[in-house]
């Protein structure tokens, strides 16, 4: 089975896996996002236009208010 | 005379290091002004700071300003308050509000970036435009500084030139409020980071 690492976690790779859908896979319900895939970063306009290889390292970080 | 004597307590072999840097603060309140007071006592060479707002009483719960600069521009009181400090570095102030025109332009010299703003929109905006504009270059978010206490959760993260500092948790709600103790914390760990990658080299 292929896989990608998103946040250090497995998850079961497809084809035509975009961020979104990632995204909808972790069940992340968080609206301010920094994105980076093997060290590149996702654009927010790219997140449903980039296809993500197997075996990538994502990353999705996590915004929030306050400082 | 003075001069030597504000650096007398450095290490001689790390000043020439930290009198040639540029950091750049995105933001003048609760972390930035933190950050700029530290970094300037550290006796960086330049700061190059841009908020747009102005002193509010409720701001002096965490930012470091006076009741005598209520109503000032933040980057106009922080100006005075970094000179009083150490008047040997150089100030450069925008009172600008930031957006992905004028991010490049205005913190195009720095060496690095320490993140400082409080919404996590502008937080996404502005790494986003650092990113892909200066990917060589380390940008330092605050991300989780609210409410009190829990020091264990709070940490530094690395993702490339991406670094974090905070619980990357504790968002602003209602009954969790920012304070001094934690949003300071953070504040010293993004400018204590700053000077590890400054004299990593060193």
């Amino acid at each position: 089975m292929k896989t990608i690492s998103v946040n250090g976690n497995s998850l079961k790779w497809e084809q035509n896996m975009t961020i979104n859908v990632i995204i909808g896979k972790m069940n992340y319900t968080f609206k301010m996002l920094v994105v980076k895939v093997n060290g590149e970063l996702i654009k927010k306009t790219e997140y449903d236009m980039i296809i993500i290889p197997a075996a990538a390292d994502v990353r999705i970080i996590h915004l929030i208010s306050g400082g | 005379m003075l001069k030597d004597e504000f650096f007398s307590k450095h290490d001689p072999g790390i000043i020439s290091a930290l009198r040639s840097a540029v950091v750049g603060i995105a933001g003048a309140g609760g972390l930035g002004s933190s950050v700029a007071v530290s970094l300037a006592r550290a006796g960086i060479g330049k700061l190059i700071i841009a908020d747009f707002d102005k002193i509010e009483p409720s701001n002096l719960n965490r930012q470091q300003y006076f009741i005598n600069q209520i109503g000032m521009p933040k980057v106009i009181a922080l100006l005075e308050n970094l000179k009083q400090i150490n008047p040997f570095s150089d100030y450069q102030m925008h009172e600008i509000k930031l957006d992905e025109k004028n991010i490049p332009i205005i913190f195009k010299d720095v060496d690095i970036l320490v993140e400082a703003f409080d919404k996590a929109e502008m937080k996404e905006m502005l790494i986003e435009i650092w990113l892909s504009h200066f990917p060589q270059k380390p940008i330092i978010t605050g991300l989780g500084v609210a409410g009190y206490g829990k020091n264990e959760l709070i940490h530094t993260k690395k993702i490339d030139n991406l670094y974090i500092c905070g619980d990357e948790q504790t968002e602003l709600q209602e009954g969790i409020s920012p304070m001094a103790p934690r949003v300071g914390i953070v504040a010293n760990m993004q400018a204590n980071l700053v000077l590890e990658l400054l004299l990593k080299d060193v």
